[in-house]
């Protein structure tokens, strides 16, 4: 077979495959560098072997951290997703308001996210902001700080406020790439609201519906600056969610082996849950 | 199956419509037989569509009424309407298998399960995918969804009309006439009113029993395929109607004869226009006769197209088109002559004399 | 010259293009046939280089070209789609090929001119192509391809989302603007009738493969296939499978139809007899004629021609005559074919009746 190859493509992947190696690669190679070794400082490393895994993977406290994360992710999903929907079911699809509509969502998703932290952390208390002082009034005596249940009820309602948005865009924008005509069958069909949803929009939507519950799993795994400005935590450990915790391990208490072990194991359940649920998805969607 | 009347309909898209060309539809005062095949037929921006789509109810009137079987159904809605429409891209439910395709109309109307079936594989029959029945419809051909489409229209037993909107726009060459024979078969069969858009004239005159030609907001003509062809009322329908059009060329008038250039053509009936301002006749290709008799044309090309050959003459400074059958020679000194009977006279665009 | 050497496309598995070999002359016309899928557009991506082949090479003017990317041809391409810049004004939008080529200003100047006169677009060379209706965009989008002034010119089905009467005009006026450019047009379409219209070679495509290539009436005359006949036939081809004993072509139950007698000498079997629909008449012509009986299922009229379908024991036939011929569902008809019209397809497919044309 004759073929010319054009050398001349890699050197325009060559900055997308430096900034890689520096943002990605290298850091990646330093933790699973400090995941083996047992370091006192002063660059002095002893081999560990796979001890620090073993430890992590055996620890109380890891366990909690892991079974906190998922559910509150679950608990995430379970809320943002189909409000997401409902939202953008409802949004309008042409005139004015369709600009308006799609500014309001995104304003939530351009405050940076320890801004966020802080704007909750002020709104929640009962001194001085809203949520906390209508709650207070209301006769509930509401206190993030001390009582764990308000803590993740103030960290979710957070987390549904800041993030919805980004499922209602991903939504709008699956539901706008719904021709009329299939609308307008529909109505000539007699189909009732749900089942319009049902046969045409679900289907049509699955695909966006995929990409925000990836993001949305992901994302609400790996949270940390939110609940770190709001609860750093608390109380107790109630709010202390993987990253929390793994901050805590590195920076609190110095112990870098096992927080890089740890990191590598956080990583690689990330990546086997966003797996499962990519591949539970596609083939659902190809079954049918 | 309903009549439907079509009471002094015009529409405009915008607010305060004033002239005439603030409307994309002028009036249109006709009625439509219940059983009939209609063909909306014209160029795009011509008001077919937006004239089928009154008819569905997805656009409300300007002015006007529209009757189906005598009753006003002007104000209902789409679904009130007991309408089925199969689109120009085929709508699918592509989740669904087939079968629950086709009982889904039913089904949200609360037939019987039992009923629903027996409807369901007599349409299936009918349409002829009975060996697809449990497929999931997704995995379908373009035509085959079409058929689900037109399916969904038939299983219901109280439909008024079947519209059809550019149905065949994304179907293979082939397959179009396969599907417009079934289709042609479903009408002959069971009667049902049915009305089609298109700008295809091959389809409109195939399919329908009467071909509504429409331009610029108005129908222009309502007639059988044949009398379309025969004797187009405007230059419009001449052309617009045949592969090629009607060859159309100015005249001057004299009893019984006309003439082209410096040539003279006898009429087959005098035709006495009065105060026209522009005079022409029209011709068909498959009436012009090319022989070694009457006026002498130069051949500018040959589109040889198997079944038949285009000529395309010049008559002094005149384009004219002729047929000439498979298997026929060219003479070297090529003369045309028009036949009679295809001779058609116009009077500031529209007709009024010929055959 | 343009010439496609064994080239063959294979994506995941699947075979988009099977062994195409194909030589294309300047200054000519050259139409790809075929059903959707069959792959028109893959062989134009390949020929354009937007594409490199599986295996296969490509030679222009006798330089291999396989590798070579689509910037660095003399290619312009038109799509189905409309495709112009739509901030641009048409002028604009038709000088951009040159723009970018860096041609001086009255260079730019005069060839738009002459490309906007050449499509009927002078009167809206100041619009935007948005304000312009189907026809005139994708008049615009022709007339970039034509100052482009590549050796190579590829149409994807340019015609396909205009009106029919539109088309029309433009298959016409197109064959005369391809006759002045002087370079290679490629056009792929799926309508048979357009690829007559054009005129110029033809070749038909079926499943990644071209079956045949040569000046587009012999193709559609003397196809050397069955596939070739079935894809170059619009209505569709008629076919029946017989079994020739002797004399005669026999379908289980009697006699079908002779054998024409210049064909006497083949052998004894199975044959797919093929012939075009206008090729069937409802009155014997001349002594010849091969009578049969075939029952009506539907009736098209188009006003000057009739479509009558017909069932014929299995096959489903179609009959195109000449003036109007109204017959009911069901009535039995007697129809005649011209034993000269036939085509005798083997077992295999390839055609008899052009083997021994070319034989004799």
């Amino acid at each position: 077979m004759e073929k010319t190859w054009n050398n001349k493509a890699w050197f325009m992947v060559l900055p997308v495959l430096l900034l890689v190696a520096f943002s990605a690669v290298i850091p990646l190679m330093t933790v699973v560098n400090y995941s083996v070794q047992d370091t006192f400082g002063n660059n002095q490393f002893f081999w560990a072997g796979t001890e620090w895994f073993t430890e992590i993977l055996q620890s109380e406290r890891f366990h909690s951290a892991l079974i906190r994360n998922l559910i509150f992710s679950f608990i995430i999903l379970a809320i943002e997703i189909p409000l997401g929907i409902i939202i953008a079911l409802n949004m309008p699809r042409k005139g004015l308001g369709v600009p308006v509509c799609l500014v309001l969502m995104a304003l939530p998703l351009l405050i940076p996210w320890n801004v966020v932290g802080t704007i909750w952390q002020v709104f929640g208390r009962v001194d001085i902001g809203l949520l906390g002082h209508t709650l207070e009034s209301l006769g509930i005596n509401y206190n993030y700080v001390q009582n764990p249940l308000h803590a993740w009820f103030t960290v979710i309602l957070m987390d549904v406020w800041h993030w919805t948005s980004l499922v209602v865009l991903l939504c709008y924008a699956g539901l706008v790439s719904i021709p009329d005509a299939f609308y307008q069958a529909a109505k000539i069909d007699g189909a009732s609201r749900w089942a319009v949803f049902r046969y045409i929009q679900l289907p049509k939507m699955n695909r966006v519906l995929l990409i925000a519950v990836l993001l949305r799993f992901m994302d609400s795994f790996m949270i940390y600056t939110e609940p770190f400005v709001v609860t750093g935590g608390g109380p107790g450990n109630s709010t202390t969610f993987l990253s929390i915790d793994l901050v805590k391990i590195a920076i609190g208490q110095f112990d870098l082996g096992p927080a890089a072990a740890m990191s590598i194991v956080y990583f690689l359940i990330i990546l086997l849950l966003s797996w499962v649920f990519y591949t539970v998805m596609t083939n659902y969607d190809a079954e049918r | 199956m309903a009549r439907i009347d079509l009471n002094h309909i015009r529409h405009a898209y915008g607010p305060n419509p004033k002239s005439d060309k603030d409307y994309a539809l002028r009036e249109v005062h006709h009625s439509w037989e219940d059983g009939g095949a209609y063909a909306l037929l014209g160029p795009s921006g011509c008001g077919k569509t937006t004239l089928l789509n009154i008819i569905s109810g997805l656009i409300h009137p300007s002015h006007g009424q529209l009757l189906f079987n005598g009753q006003d159904v002007t104000n209902l809605s789409t679904q009130e309407r007991n309408i089925a429409q199969v689109f120009q891209f085929p709508v699918i439910y592509d989740t669904m298998t087939v079968y629950d395709n086709l009982a889904f109309p039913l089904r949200n109307r609360g037939v019987p399960e039992a009923e629903i079936d027996r409807k369901v594989r007599e349409t299936l029959d009918m349409i002829d995918l009975a060996s697809w029945t449990n497929k999931k419809a997704r995995g379908l051909t373009a035509d085959q969804k079409q058929k689900i489409s037109l399916g969904r229209g038939l299983v219901r037993s109280d439909v008024n009309a079947i519209l059809f909107d550019e149905p065949l726009t994304v179907i293979d060459p082939h397959m179009k006439w396969v599907l417009r024979s079934q289709l042609k078969q479903l009408h002959q069969r069971f009667g049902y009113t049915m009305v089609y858009v298109t700008h295809d004239q091959t389809e409109a005159l195939t399919f329908a029993q009467k071909v509504v030609v429409m331009y610029d907001g108005e129908i222009v003509q309502i007639g059988t395929p044949e009398e379309l062809f025969e004797r187009p009322k405007h230059t419009f329908v001449g052309y617009f109607i045949g592969s090629p059009g009607m060859n159309v060329m100015p005249v001057q008038l004299a009893g019984d004869t006309a003439q082209v250039g410096s040539h003279t053509i006898n009429l087959p009936a005098p035709a006495t226009p009065a105060g026209a301002k522009k005079l022409e006749l029209g011709i068909r290709p498959e009436y012009v006769r090319l022989g070694r008799q009457g006026m002498p044309v130069t051949i500018a090309k040959v589109e040889d197209i198997g079944r038949h050959k285009i000529v395309r003459t010049k008559l002094e400074n005149q384009d004219i088109a002729v047929i000439v059958a498979e298997g026929e020679d060219i003479p070297a000194e090529p003369h045309i002559a028009f036949d009679p009977k295809g001779i058609n006279i116009y009077a500031d665009s529209w007709r009024v004399g010929g055959n | 010259m343009l010439e496609l050497r064994n080239v063959s496309k294979v994506v995941g598995g699947k075979t988009h293009l099977d062994n195409i070999s194909l030589e294309l002359q300047h200054a000519t016309l050259n139409v790809l046939l075929g059903p959707t899928l069959s792959g028109k557009t893959s062989l134009m991506r390949i020929m354009a280089g937007l594409d490199v082949p599986t295996s296969g090479s490509i030679w222009f003017d006798g330089k291999n070209v396989t590798g070579v990317p689509v910037q660095k041809r003399s290619v312009a391409m038109v799509y189905q789609q409309f495709i112009n810049y739509p901030a641009f004004t048409v002028y604009e939008n038709i000088a951009s090929p040159m723009r970018v080529a860096g041609a001086d200003k009255a260079t730019i100047d005069r060839e738009v001119r002459k490309a906007a006169e050449l499509l009927k677009l002078t009167p809206y060379l100041d619009r935007t192509p948005l304000s312009l209706s189907g026809g005139q965009q994708q008049r615009t989008a022709l007339a970039r391809a034509i100052v482009k002034n590549a050796k190579l010119v590829l149409l994807d089905e340019p015609l396909a989302n205009l009106d029919y009467k539109l088309r029309e005009e433009l298959r016409q006026e197109l064959p005369k603007i391809f006759a002045e450019a002087g370079t290679i047009f490629v056009y792929a379409t799926t309508e048979p009738h357009e690829a007559l219209l054009l005129g110029g070679n033809t070749a038909t495509l079926s499943e990644g493969r071209i079956t045949q290539f040569g000046p587009t009436i012999d193709v559609f005359r003397k196809p050397d296939d069955l596939i070739t006949a079935q894809t170059f036939a619009d209505p569709p081809l008629n076919t029946i499978a017989l079994a020739k004993i002797g004399k005669a072509f026999q379908l289980e139950g009697g006699v079908a139809m002779p054998v024409p007698s210049n064909l006497g000498d083949i052998t004894d079997g199975t044959y797919t007899v093929g012939f075009q629909p206008h090729h069937v008449g409802t009155s014997r012509r001349n002594a010849d004629e091969i009578a049969l009986r075939a029952i009506v299922t539907a009736t098209e009229i188009t006003g000057s021609e009739s479509f009558v379908h017909l069932s014929f024991a299995d096959a489903r036939w179609t009959m195109l005559t000449h003036g109007i011929h109204i017959y009911t569902p069901d009535e039995v008809i007697d129809i005649f074919i011209d034993p000269h019209n036939l085509m005798i397809f083997d077992a295999n497919g390839n055609s008899v009746t052009r083997r021994q044309k070319l034989a004799a």
